[in-house]
């Protein structure tokens, strides 16, 4: 303790250093990721206007002094047009929180596959889950829509096999959705999934098979309460960023399938309505608070159960 | 316990199945001679020699490359800065607000930052003149925020692992601070900034919802020009460079897994 003291009183270099690295992606972070977040909650209660930028500044100081622009009205008409934004919010909910569900249903088993493997192939199944992960989702979107496609590869070969008659509509349908955010988050949800089911103890579950529990019980008492944790980290993952997805409802999508992020690409491309655009990403950001925080206080167990404790560190 | 490991496999294979099955047919398929995407037409290379050729591509092939390298690198040594603080500093004063800041871009929707970033550019550029419009420097600010927030998580753990008492007896020896950092943590951490660094470059190489946003004329990126021609339909032009891609990223991965096994063999041999 006293040493560190001393260090830290003589190494005064050091200590203007530590500033600076704490400094530098305080400030950077500040300016570039807090900031613009600011900057889009002022534009969301602006008006629309011809111009560049096509909004009206919020506030300023013109020729009669102090002057404001502030108006409810963005998110007044996302009130009133409430089938053509909430209708997308509340679909983007469903989709996102079934996605969660499909994800887990699939990675549930191959992560337990996974963990119960022996070195090698836990290692080659491994790779076998980070590599989609590595590889863009949107290049594996695209392989996507050559598989579900109406002359896709799927309808081909069940023409050609004869057990269709005439193309199954795949495409632009829930099921598009579902296959595109299984492809894009199963990785994600896998391998927390995975980091808490290779820490189970086999000598466990040997112990409550020999005590004459069955596969449910054992499942239903040991393993689910052990495995909970990956299963909230992993579904946190895969809901968050699937409420805000783009590209999945834009090109698996259809009108049935609106998203937000769909929504607020097009009014901000396409009708190039900014401050409608700005509230719909705030309503965006008012639907994951929640979820957000919660990942955030889980985090922030994880990392005071990893963190050793300092008092120990010093001693040892 | 054999009936369900039968469920568990099948899920399980069905599972990679739909992982692998879309990315098999495609590359199957940019070998295709035929326009169609799922008419077998003959064997034929003339999509890969297509690409040789289409100068969209290749240009925004290049821009993709210069922003991911540059975006890369800024974000892993903003990410050393953010890790060093969280896992050797201590309690410092601001330590909730960069926690906070550092680990809301990962959860913040792709969509929700394009347009902010896209938003305080513009308004910084009314009021100081920079940036003058957008274009690869602004990408390169966009995707270099986010990206530093995931090299610092992957930075974090390594660091975690380090055992201290290296660097402390370093400094008893009067080192001072930056000789430690670079003699000392930097080689033992060499793994995990190229790491980050991979991840950072290949979350800019592949981002297309930001990249939309702040890109002006000029910088279109690949992403950007993949999926101008994909909403126009499946081309087997788009399986090819795909199929160059996806090969490029596989064999990256493959070998640094690799790599990493022989390590962490041979390091428990000297044990």
């Amino acid at each position: 303790m006293v040493r560190g003291m001393g260090k830290y009183l003589v190494n005064l270099p050091a200590v203007t250093g530590r500033r600076l690295v704490i400094a530098l992606p305080l400030i950077w972070l500040a300016v570039f990721f807090f900031l613009p977040l600011v900057e889009t909650l002022q534009v969301s209660f602006t008006s629309p206007r011809r111009g560049i930028p096509p909004y009206e500044p919020l506030w300023g100081i013109g020729d009669d002094g102090f002057f404001t622009n502030f108006t409810t009205g963005n998110y007044a008409l996302l009130l009133q047009y409430w089938s053509d934004y909430f209708g997308p919010a509340l679909n983007s909910i469903k989709l996102a929180f079934f996605s969660t569900l499909v994800c887990l249903l699939f990675a549930y088993p191959m992560a337990w596959w996974i963990a119960r493997s022996n070195e090698k192939w836990r290692t080659i199944l491994l790779v076998l889950v980070m590599l989609p992960f590595w590889t863009s989702s949107l290049l594996r979107i695209y392989a996507l829509i050559g598989l579900l496609n109406p002359n896709g590869f799927i309808n081909a070969a069940g023409l050609w096999l004869g057990l269709i008659d005439a193309p199954i509509q795949m495409m632009q349908t829930d099921f598009s959705i579902y296959m595109g955010m299984v492809l894009t988050y199963l990785p994600l949800m896998i391998l927390p999934l995975y980091a808490v089911m290779v820490r189970l103890d086999a000598d466990l579950l040997d112990a409550a098979a020999d005590l004459g529990g069955s596969g449910v019980q054992i499942f239903r008492t040991i393993i689910l309460p052990l495995t909970l944790p990956g299963i909230i980290a992993g579904s946190l993952l895969v809901f968050i960023p699937a409420v805000g997805e783009f590209v999945i409802p834009a090109l698996l999508g259809g009108p049935d399938q609106l998203m937000m992020g769909k929504v607020l690409w097009t009014e901000f491309f396409r009708n190039r309505d900014w401050p409608v655009a700005s509230a719909i990403a705030m309503l965006l950001l008012a639907i994951l608070t929640v979820p957000i925080i919660y990942a955030r206080y889980q985090d922030g167990r994880d990392a005071v159960a990893e963190t050793p404790n300092p008092k120990q560190a010093e001693a040892g | 316990m054999g009936r369900m490991n039968g469920l568990v496999l099948s899920l399980g294979a069905l599972g990679f199945g739909i992982l692998y099955l879309p990315i098999i047919i495609m590359v199957i398929f940019s070998f295709n001679a035929g326009k169609l995407v799922s008419v077998w037409s003959g064997a034929s290379l003339k999509w890969y020699a297509g690409l040789l050729e289409n100068d969209q591509l290749l240009s925004a092939f290049g821009t993709s490359l210069l922003i991911a390298v540059w975006a890369a690198t800024i974000a892993t040594i903003f990410g050393i800065c953010i890790a060093l603080a969280f896992v050797r500093f201590g309690n410092f004063r601001s330590r909730l607000a960069l926690s906070a800041i550092a680990s809301a871009p990962l959860v913040m929707p792709e969509i929700v930052t394009g347009l902010s970033m896209l938003l305080l550019f513009i308004s910084m550029e009314s009021l100081f003149g920079w940036p003058s419009g957008r274009g690869v420097d602004t990408i390169i600010i966009a995707h270099a925020t986010f990206g530093m927030c995931f090299a610092a998580v992957v930075i974090q753990a390594r660091l975690r692992d380090f055992d201290m008492a290296i660097e402390e007896a370093a400094a008893d020896l009067g080192a001072t601070q930056p000789f430690i950092f670079l003699s000392i943590t930097l080689p033992v951490i060499a793994p995990a900034v190229v790491a980050a660094w991979l991840l950072a470059f290949t979350l800019s190489f592949d981002d297309l919802v930001i990249a939309s946003f702040v890109s002006g004329p000029g910088s279109s990126t690949l992403p950007i020009v993949i999926f101008s021609k994909v909403r126009l339909g499946v081309t087997p032009e788009i399986n090819a460079l795909a199929t160059v891609m996806i090969v490029v990223v596989a064999a990256s991965v493959i070998g640094a897994s690799w790599a990493i096994r022989r390590r962490l063999s041979s390091r428990d041999q000297n044990q």
